[in-house]
């Protein structure tokens, strides 16, 4: 009979070893998985991990994707890292991540057509104040009046989703857009055009800022004591008290900063890849990346690795969708299963398995 | 009393990694026998007692009940069997009823009224009484503990374990309490009596088999004996009670003035107008049942629970409306009961657990950052002074003994050269030589000019460190009257008598 | 009242706008009664309706589908239980989890379903008890699944109250080390109650996709297993009050599009997003009239159960 037995110690080999564990656990049921939907599981894997990269057809235009698509994934997943390690449970990034994007289009639109220096900057702030004050939207309901995060949080990406549309229907909508749906495009607007820092590489400031965003949030967590408070709190909250951790500022903190780096996230997306505000500008980045911060660990340069990952597994997805007509949804079911073999496999660095005999003589 | 045998127990052996928990032990008991499993903490007890009662499976050995082979794979099976067990915590559910948490224990009980009439009538029988339909929540730690003889009562067991039955009472309720058992006892009902407090051990029990480090080192008749000798038994080896000098007390170190706090736990006990003034170089003690304010108090003198400004003065300068580290800047440190989870991040390294209480008076953040070498130094400074046993200052907290945790945790506390100190239960759960050496460091540090306040349950710990006795009941303090000269009656009556229970045997 | 809407039009359309959120808080509010916070209903409501689609389709059997939607939201719930049960996983990560992979599963499965029309599911036959007016609409018009979600309202209720498996699972959730010393399975308990919250889920999704919409479309659910989790929540963890919380959710729906359709002159997103804000406003009332401590909340809900002898 197995039985799980704690450890006096946590692990720290296993911390590693099963994240890579769980990936291998994914290809192997993915690939099941595409079998069962009739498409050669070999080629299939091959297609969304070694393609991507190497495929002399596609890497010339999906090596600059991976860094798009990781950036705001690792942006937006190691803001929510601190969160999680506290027991903050932000769920709804992908709303901070649209307010932000919204907050940051006013800001533009309202310039619109002038070329001040002072736009972009300006546009940063508003990104990161637009995510920020939707995420503090349940840390003020939590803290005054104990309402849960996570389903605040969760609800109010409906709501951003449809003030998101009512944007692109209504007050943001291109004057000169021939009654099509959706904003202005800021790809046309140079003073608040988020582009191409070195051309062909995707390399743009989002991506530098999550790159910043992984050497900050290291230091953060290893050397500053804010992040040895959040790692007590979620660790034992009583603790985090006696170490004189005010909880509901702990709270504010954390989901301001994940709201502001979703809400960055969402900044420069729209004034950059996405250029516009349509009602389909959100892609799902808010919820992928807390699969981002749990494959990373929690730990930002997992955070950072998962998110290039995850990344992978995206424009993998697209090519597979093209060249082998795989379903987009499959991805989807790729990626929640991937979270679900890591939580599994995480049993081993907290855990020891026994194999038990029967007691008894 | 029968003399027939009820429980033989033969060469159990149960061993956990790392630790061998019973070795080869051996004991019998006799129908209507009162028999005592005494030794320290960490001895082997419990586990015995769970193997019993069929939570614990045991690697080798044999038990008999009745002469049958007894080999009970669940508590169920021991329960149908005749064997009833009172824990010592974890087995209540404070949202549910009385009648509730007794009908969980029981393999069929009746109907609910039915089962309400059958509680009322038993346990007046006993002179335990109880209302049915009570949240088990609201009761005192006393009544909780009647709910759990009760349940056990109601199903007329032949076997009935009791674990450390008498730490959650006052003198008095713990005479009401052997009035039932010695009750049980002559109706035919054998018990299993868990202690390490000698002297009850004499007055209650027929015989006694005593564990050390999970083997029998002797079996006796514990009247035969004297309480010294039970105690070199246990323990295997002469303590020295702990020494302390001359005593002049300094100035007001620590003044409460009319402190009152709601609990922030739905069950707990909020305080209650608490006056108390604590010089430099006292010791005062508070003893209390559990669950009449002892937490609430801590929390509210660590600063874990703000207050009024001026309900806490620490050398008279008001800190009641500040948090833990503007406390421990103004000299003040505290140590809560709960070792895992509150005095110490269980997870943790003893660097991080240093520094989650160490970091303001011993400099170790700076700007924000951590100073690691600090804060390694100084926990590695804690396990070498107050002899803490680990293979080092990286070890998890929780991968630490209870005892040696505690001692890191008094020692983190004491090291930061601190003016007032507050502890609570400071030696729970601990084994003696590390309880003698953490109330003489306490000792010590009050010699050395701390005020220090003692919280505990032990009476015999605040009666040897302690100069000055008030009780907690309730959430109200009493006025603190000199340890010279107390006498057992008063400290049970400052501790709230028995808390109305007297009535019940007076006609029983 | 807004001219137009029929009040006793909109008291039998809320009721069948309820029911899938009804379903799915039923279920969720004994899995959190035992003890576990399940984040993942709303995967467990698509998986359900996009099997009890697919069985429904080829069969032709709405029955056989609500069937297929509840073995499917229970297979999902019962993923739920062994990784928190067994391999004591985070609840909450878990749950978010099963909600992704429930969702990306769907749509896979889901592939060339879109457009399909359902077998009907008929309602249940009153005769003239259906023809009666203003009760004829509100209480003999509707399909069986209805009716069932209140008789389920009525079970869970009793089940909790006067049983003695409803005494023993609410003493699992309420301290899980007492309930292990006095000998009971904790973790196969709250197996048991997983997977009965996942079926629940599953039968609420299949209510969508089979009666609501219906229809398949990716996404089907819309929140709606959140919002469940939200009403239990809000009830309280008592069956009454969910039946009541959902009723006032489905109702704030149901009027909301009755107002798009009435041609108001407010944005339609904005009536779109009144049910999510109504939830929060709801939750908030809630919370704040109980103060600090969610009492009523089991005691041992969303912690780790690990029986170390």
């Amino acid at each position: 009979m197995l039985t799980l037995e704690k450890r006096p110690n946590p692990s720290r080999a296993w911390a590693i070893v099963t994240p890579i564990l769980a990936v291998i656990l994914t290809m192997i049921a993915g690939g099941l998985m595409f079998a069962v939907l009739g498409k050669d599981p070999v080629e299939a894997i091959r297609t969304i991990f070694w393609d991507p990269l190497f495929n002399a057809q596609f890497a010339s235009y999906s090596r600059p994707q991976l860094l798009v698509k990781a950036g705001p994934l690792v942006l937006i997943a190691v803001g929510l890292s601190f969160g999680f390690r506290a027991s903050i449970w932000n769920i709804g990034a992908e709303g901070q991540y649209i307010m932000g994007a919204i907050a940051a289009m006013g800001v533009a639109l309202a310039f619109y057509p002038t070329n001040y220096w002072f736009v972009f900057p300006l546009m940063v702030l508003a990104g990161a104040f637009g995510g920020w004050a939707w995420a503090m939207i349940p840390a003020f309901l939590k803290n005054r009046y104990g309402t849960n995060e996570i389903l605040v949080s969760l609800m109010l990406v409906y709501v951003a989703e449809n003030i998101e549309s009512w944007m692109a229907f209504g007050p943001m909508r291109n004057p000169q857009g021939m009654g099509f749906p959706g904003s202005r495009n800021l790809q046309q607007y140079p003073a608040a055009h988020n582009s191409e820092l070195i051309a062909g590489t995707g390399l743009h400031w989002g991506v530098v800022t999550a790159g910043l965003a992984v050497i900050i949030g290291y230091v953060l967590l290893k050397r500053h004591i804010f992040g040895f408070n959040i790692q007590v709190a979620g660790q034992a909250p009583r603790a985090a008290r006696f170490a004189g951790v005010d909880p509901k500022r702990l709270f504010s903190l954390c989901m301001g900063l994940s709201g502001a780096c979703a809400g960055l996230a969402g900044m420069f997306e729209v004034a950059g890849p996405a250029g516009q505000i349509t009602d389909s500008f959100n892609v799902g980045y808010g919820f992928t990346a807390i699969i981002v911060a749990y494959l990373g660990r929690l730990h930002p340069i997992g955070i950072l690795l998962a998110g290039l990952l995850m990344a992978l597994t995206y424009i993998g997805g697209e090519i597979a969708q093209l060249s082998l007509n795989l379903p987009a949804a499959a991805i989807q079911a790729f990626q929640g299963m991937l979270l679900f073999f890591l939580l599994g496999v995480d049993v081993l660095s907290n855990y020891r398995i026994r194999i038990k005999r029967r007691a008894q003589a | 009393m029968k003399d027939t045998e009820l429980l033989a127990v033969e060469g159990i052996t149960k061993a956990y990694p790392g630790v061998v928990a019973n070795s080869d032990v051996s004991f019998r008991i006799r129908e209507g026998e009162v028999h005592s499993l005494l030794g320290e903490n960490g001895a082997g007890k419990s586990t015995l007692v769970k193997m019993i009662y069929g939570l614990v499976k045991p690697d080798s050995g044999r038990m008999r009940l009745r002469g049958a082979a007894y080999e009970p794979k669940e508590p169920r099976e021991a329960r149908s069997s005749g064997v009833a067990m009172v824990f010592q915590h974890f087995s209540l559910f404070e949202a549910l009823n009385v009648a509730e948490n007794v009908a969980l224990g029981m393999e069929n009980p009746p109907a609910q009224r039915a089962l309400a009439e059958r509680i009322r009538t038993v346990s007046e029988d006993y002179g335990l009484p109880l209302d049915p339909n009570r949240l088990v929540g609201d009761l005192s730690a006393g009544e909780r503990q009647r709910v759990e003889i009760i349940r056990c009562l109601l199903q007329d067991p032949k076997l009935l374990i009791m674990d450390e039955p008498t730490s959650v009472l006052t003198p008095q309720e713990v005479e009401i309490l052997f009035k039932t058992l010695r009750q049980l006892s002559s109706e035919g009902t054998a018990i299993l009596y868990i202690s390490h407090k000698l002297e009850e051990i004499r007055d209650l029990c027929d015989g006694a088999t005593i564990l050390r480090r999970g083997k029998v080192v002797a079996t006796c008749t514990p009247r035969e004996k004297t309480a010294r000798e039970l105690a070199e038994l246990m323990v295997g080896e002469t303590l020295t009670p702990p020494a302390r000098g001359e005593k002049v007390p300094g100035d007001v170190a620590l003044d409460v003035v009319g402190l009152s706090v709601a609990s922030p736990n739905p069950f707990g006990t909020s305080l209650q107008n608490v006056h108390m003034r604590v010089r430099k170089g006292e010791i005062l003690g508070i003893a209390g049942v559990a669950g009449n304010g002892q937490d609430e108090l801590l929390l509210a003198l660590s600063g874990e629970i703000p207050t009024d400004r001026d309900a806490v003065k620490i050398a008279g300068r008001g800190v009641g409306d500040q948090g833990p580290n503007a406390r421990r800047l103004a000299g003040l440190v505290a140590a809560p009961e709960e070792r895992l989870g509150h005095a110490a991040a269980p997870d943790m390294s003893l660097t991080e657990n240093a520094l989650l209480s160490g970091a303001v008076r011993k400099g170790l953040v700076r700007h924000g950052m951590i100073d690691w070498a600090s804060a390694r130094s100084f926990a590695e400074g804690v396990v070498k002074d107050f002899d803490v046993r680990t293979p080092g200052v990286g070890t998890a907290a929780r991968a630490l003994s209870g005892g040696n945790l505690q001692k890191f945790v008094i020692g983190r506390e004491l090291s930061q050269d601190p003016t007032v100190i507050v502890v609570n239960q400071p030696t729970w759960g601990v084994d003696a030589a590390a309880a003698a050496s953490i109330r003489q460091a306490l000792i010590d540090r009050a010699a050395a000019g701390a005020a220090v306040v003692v919280i505990s349950q032990d009476l015999d710990e605040l009666l040897e460190i302690a100069d000055n006795f008030c009780a907690l009941n309730g959430g109200r303090l009493s006025a603190p009257r000199p340890v010279q000269g107390l006498t057992v009656d008063e400290i049970g009556l400052m501790m709230g008598g028995a808390h109305g229970m007297e009535v019940a045997h007076a006609h029983a | 009242m807004i001219a137009g809407i029929d009040p006793v039009v909109l008291i039998a359309s809320l009721m069948a706008a309820s029911t899938p959120i009804l379903l799915a808080a039923l279920g969720e509010l004994v899995a959190e009664r035992s003890g576990v916070l399940n984040l993942g209903v709303e995967g467990m409501m698509i998986t359900g309706a996009i099997c009890g689609f697919i069985v429904a389709v080829h069969t032709g059997s709405p029955f056989l589908g609500f069937v297929a939607a509840a073995a499917g939201g229970a297979a999902l719930a019962l993923l739920f239980a062994f990784l928190t049960q067994v391999l004591l996983s985070n609840q909450v990560a878990t749950g978010l989890a099963a909600t992704l992979f429930g969702l990306g599963l769907s749509s896979l499965m889901g592939q060339g379903y879109s457009g399909i029309k359902p077998p009907p599911t008929a309602n249940v036959p009153f005769g003239p008890l259906a023809h009666l007016p203003v009760l004829g609409p509100i209480l003999f018009s509707h399909d069986w699944v209805l009716y069932f979600s209140l008789a389920l309202v009525v079970g869970t209720w009793a089940f909790l109250k006067y049983t003695r498996a409803g005494l023993v699972l609410r003493a699992v959730g309420e301290n899980h080390d007492a309930a292990h010393a006095l000998g009971y399975r904790v973790r196969l308990i709250r197996t048991l109650a997983l997977a009965h919250g996942g079926a629940c889920a599953g039968l609420g999704g299949a209510y969508l996709s089979l009666v609501r919409v219906p229809q398949w479309t990716e996404g089907i659910t819309a929140g709606a297993g959140w919002i469940a989790l939200a009403i239990v929540v809000f009830a309280s963890w008592r069956p009454g009050r969910v039946l009541l919380g959902a009723y006032i959710f489905g109702g704030v729906s149901v009027l909301q599009l009755r107002l798009q359709a009435a041609g108001i002159a407010i944005p339609v997103q904005i009536l779109s997003m009144a049910p999510y804000l109504i939830t929060i406003l709801v939750l908030v009332v809630m919370s704040a009239r109980r103060g600090r401590a969610a009492i009523g909340a089991p005691a041992a809900l969303g912690r780790v159960f690990h029986a170390s002898d």
